[in-house]
C-alpha cells in the first residue's frame, strides 16, 4: 500500500541555484504551508521564475535542499504550475485538459466529464472544441489554469499569471485563483503588479537578486516594510542588487 | 505529336498494361513507406529525446544518408540478397519484396532524420509542460509523435515521392521483369531505350500526376490542420 502523499509543506533549506558561475538564487530558506496565498515579488530578473521552477522540482538546487511533504523526490505529485508563458498542446481546449487529467492518473471513463467540469470552472466550456492555439491570450491563460487544476493540486504555482492580459482578462484569472485558494489549494505565485498582490496575498516574500530580503504577512509588508530595499520597491523606485 | 496522342490514349483508355505497372509501383512504394515509417518514426523520435555518446555522429549520418544514391542502395541490397549473399537463401532477389526492402532502406534515413528534427523542435516547446505533468519517457515519445502528426505525415509523403520516383534501386534488385517487377520508372527507362515512346510518355504522365497529387495532399493537409489543430 502507498502512504497518502502530500506535497506540503514545501520547504526550501539553504537552497542555491547557480547557472555556471552566476548565482540565480542564494540561500533560500522558506516554508510554504497551507493557508492564504503566498506572493513572491521583486524586480525583473530577481529569480522569481527560477524559484517557482525549483518549487516545482523542474530544477535541482545547486546546493541546499527542497522538500515536498518531507520528501526529496522531485516527481510532481499534488502540485501543478502555470508557467509565465504556458504552451498550448496542439489539441483542442478540451484535449489539453483531458491530456493533463490522464497524466494525473484520472480514469479514462471520467476524463470527458471532468474536463468539461474544469472548462466550466474557468469559463471556457463554450470553447471546448476550439484548437487551443487559436484561443486569445486570456483564454489560453485560463485553459492553462484548467490544465493545472486537472492535477487536483494541493499547491498551485503561478508565474505572473496575468502579466500579458488586459484588465478584464486579469479580473477573470484573478477570480479563478481566488476560488482555487478558497477551495483550499495553496497558492504560491509571483507578480509584479502590486495592486494584484494587495488583492490576493496572505503573505509576501520579497526577492532581490536571488536573495529573499523580507517575508511578512501582506498587511505588515505593505504597512511597515522593514528593509530600505522593500520601501524603495513599494515606492516604485528601481531596486537593484544591494 | 503522334506519340503524345498515343500516350494520352493509353492513359485515358485505362490500358491494362500501363495500369498494371502503375498499380505495382504504388503497391511497392506504399509498402516501402509503411516499413520505413515503422522504423523511421520511432527511431527519429528516440534520437530526438535521448542523449548518448555518439548521438551527434548518428544524426550526421542519418542526415547524410538522406542523399543516398538509389543505385548504391540497389547495389548493397543486391549483394545482400544475391544467391551467394548473406540473405541469399531467402530467394528474394528480383521479387517485389526485394524492391520494397530497397526502397524502404532508401527512405528510412529521410523519415528518421526529418522526424528527429520535428520531434526535437516540438520537445523544446513542450518540455517544461510535460515535465510539470510528470509524463513518462514513453508517454513523451507518443505525445510528441502524435502532436507532430501533420509534419510527420508530410514527411511520409516526401518519402513516398522519393520512393516512387527512384529508378536505380528497383532496377537493380527487381530486374524489371515484365508483369512481375516492372515499375513506372524502370518501364520508362526501358521503353524509352526501345523506342516505345507512347507507353513511356503515358507512364511519365501518370508518375508526374501522382507526385503532384501527393504534394497537393500535403499542402491541403497543412491548411486543414492549421484550421483544425492550430
Ligand atoms: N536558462 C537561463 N539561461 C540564462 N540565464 C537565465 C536562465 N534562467 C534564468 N536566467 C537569469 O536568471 C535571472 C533570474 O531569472 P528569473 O528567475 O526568470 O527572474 P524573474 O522571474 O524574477 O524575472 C535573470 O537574470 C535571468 O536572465
Ligand atoms: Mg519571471
Amino acid at each position: 500500500m502507498r502512504a497518502p502523499v502530500s506535497d506540503l509543506p514545501l520547504v526550501f533549506s539553504k537552497a542555491c541555484v547557480n547557472l555556471g558561475a552566476t548565482p540565480l538564487l542564494r540561500d533560500i530558506d522558506l516554508v510554504i504551508a497551507p493557508g492564504a496565498p503566498s506572493l513572491v515579488i521583486g524586480p525583473n530578473g530577481a529569480g522569481k521564475s527560477t524559484l517557482l521552477r525549483l518549487a516545482m522540482g523542474l530544477l535541482a538546487p545547486t546546493s541546499g535542499t527542497v522538500t515536498w511533504g518531507g520528501s526529496r523526490d522531485p516527481a510532481p505529485r499534488r502540485r501543478a504550475i502555470l508557467f509565465q508563458r504556458p504552451v498550448m498542446l496542439r489539441r483542442s481546449a478540451q484535449g489539453n485538459v483531458a491530456y493533463a487529467l490522464l497524466q494525473a492518473g484520472c480514469a479514462r471513463a471520467d476524463v470527458v466529464g471532468r474536463a468539461h467540469h474544469l472548462l466550466e470552472r474557468v469559463g471556457l466550456a463554450a470553447l471546448a472544441h476550439r484548437p487551443a492555439r487559436h484561443l486569445s491570450g486570456g483564454e489560453q491563460q485560463r485553459l492553462a489554469l484548467a490544465r493545472a487544476l486537472a492535477r487536483d493540486p494541493e499547491i498551485l504555482l503561478l508565474d505572473e499569471p496575468t502579466a500579458n492580459l488586459d484588465p478584464a482578462a486579469t479580473r477573470a484569472v484573478e477570480a479563478i485563483i481566488g476560488e482555487a485558494a478558497a477551495s483550499g489549494i495553496k497558492i504560491l505565485m509571483t507578480s509584479h503588479d502590486l495592486g494584484q498582490v494587495r488583492r490576493l496575498a496572505g503573505e509576501v516574500h520579497f526577492l532581490v537578486a536571488g536573495r529573499l530580503r523580507e517575508s511578512a504577512s501582506a498587511a505588515a509588508f505593505f504597512d511597515h516594510p522593514q528593509s530600505p530595499l522593500a520601501q524603495a520597491f513599494l515606492r516604485g523606485d528601481i531596486v537593484a542588487e544591494a | 505529336m503522334q506519340e503524345g496522342l498515343g500516350a494520352w490514349q493509353l492513359v485515358v483508355s485505362g490500358d491494362p498494361g500501363l495500369y498494371g505497372i502503375v498499380g505495382l509501383s504504388l503497391a511497392i512504394s506504399l509498402s516501402a513507406v509503411a516499413l520505413a515509417a515503422l522504423v523511421g518514426l520511432p527511431l527519429g523520435g528516440l534520437l530526438a529525446l535521448t542523449r548518448f555518446p555518439g548521438r551527434g555522429a548518428v544524426i550526421v549520418l542519418a542526415n547524410a544518408l538522406m542523399g543516398l544514391p538509389p543505385v548504391v542502395v540497389g547495389l548493397v541490397v543486391y549483394l545482400l540478397l544475391s544467391r551467394s549473399g548473406p540473405l541469399g537463401s531467402f530467394g528474394l532477389l528480383f521479387t517485389p519484396t526485394a524492391m520494397v526492402i530497397a526502397q524502404a532502406i532508401l527512405i528510412t534515413p529521410i523519415i528518421a532524420a526529418l522526424t528527429r528534427q520535428t520531434v526535437e523542435d516540438l520537445w523544446l516547446e513542450y518540455r517544461d509542460e510535460m515535465n510539470a505533468m510528470g509524463v513518462s519517457p514513453l508517454g513523451r515519445l507518443a505525445t510528441l509523435l502524435y502532436d507532430a502528426r501533420v509534419s510527420l505525415i508530410t514527411t511520409l509523403l516526401a518519402g513516398f515521392g522519393r520512393a516512387a520516383a527512384e529508378v536505380g534501386a528497383v532496377m537493380i534488385v527487381g530486374g524489371n521483369i515484365d508483369g512481375f517487377t516492372r515499375t513506372m520508372t524502370t518501364a520508362i527507362a526501358l521503353e524509352t531505350s526501345k523506342g516505345d515512346l507512347p507507353l513511356a510518355m503515358g507512364l511519365g504522365f501518370v508518375l508526374v500526376s501522382i507526385v503532384l497529387a501527393v504534394n497537393a495532399s500535403a499542402w491541403g493537409l497543412r491548411l486543414f490542420a492549421q484550421k483544425r489543430i492550430g
